[in-house]
């Protein structure tokens, strides 16, 4: 029997080889989204644990990384919307991303305040689409939306930024 | 809203907040995941053992009604 049909019948041994093989894919998705490792360690558990209960629910012709990444990004929106802190900008250059010192601090930790007062779902979408660039294709399928709803929020995203940098003096 | 806006917004995001170059996990979260498994295991409700408790004494004190209960089953 195929491996992600005994997946799906709840054989824990399929379930084992398919975190195995997607940890790092899964974990590698949830990062870009909330920007903090350890933070999305846990997640990706969290994650996995949430695959493990649904796992009547997947069907094995369908993609398991496709699958995974959409429960992936709910478990990703769920903590950005439980909590205030997950995309700041990284104060320890080895547990973030390094960042431009072309632009100031000040300058910076006014961009990420203004991106913090977007809503959740346009922030994820931002953060995939417009930083991470991540194919909008790609992006509607982990959110489980339209193409034109990914488009549609990142050109919101976009104009609200704008005038929130504007109102703080920054214009682009 | 000008396009060039779009691009320069994404340009001064991308500086402040430089997206997360190949993310590596660093170590092997299974051990994790397989400690949250165990410990949200289904337990089986203390009721269930005082049945089989009563059940077990029931055939010792009266090992001649094993055949109905079997029949039954």
């Amino acid at each position: 029997m195929e491996l992600l049909e005994r997946f799906a019948q709840g054989e824990l041994e399929a379930f084992e080889t398919l975190f195995r093989q997607f940890q790092g894919e899964v974990y590698g998705w949830i990062v870009r989204i909330v920007r903090d490792p350890s933070a999305a360690e846990e997640l990706t558990v969290e994650t996995f644990w949430r695959i493990y209960r649904s796992h009547a629910r997947f069907d094995p012709a369908r993609s398991f990384g496709a699958w995974a990444r959409r429960i992936a990004t709910n478990v990703a929106l769920d903590r950005l919307k439980s909590t205030r802190r997950e995309v700041t900008l990284a104060s320890d250059p080895s547990q973030g991303p390094i960042q431009d010192p072309a632009v100031g601090r000040d300058v910076r930790e006014k961009i990420a305040s203004a991106f913090r007062q977007l809503p959740r779902r346009l922030q994820v979408v931002a953060v995939l689409a417009l930083i991470e660039e991540r194919p909008y294709p790609e992006i509607a399928e982990a959110l489980g939306i339209s193409l034109g709803a990914v488009k549609s929020r990142v050109f919101r995203a976009v104009r609200q930024l704008q005038e929130k940098l504007k109102r703080q003096g920054i214009e682009p | 809203m000008k396009k060039n806006n779009g691009q320069e917004i994404r340009e001064l995001l991308k500086r402040a907040m430089p997206p997360v170059m190949n993310p590596e996990l660093g170590r092997d979260l299974w051990p994790e995941m397989l400690h949250r498994l165990e410990a949200r295991a289904p337990r089986v409700p203390w009721f269930d053992w005082a049945l089989v408790a009563a059940l077990l004494l029931w055939c010792l004190l009266f090992p001649k009604s094993i055949p109905v209960l079997l029949y039954h089953l």
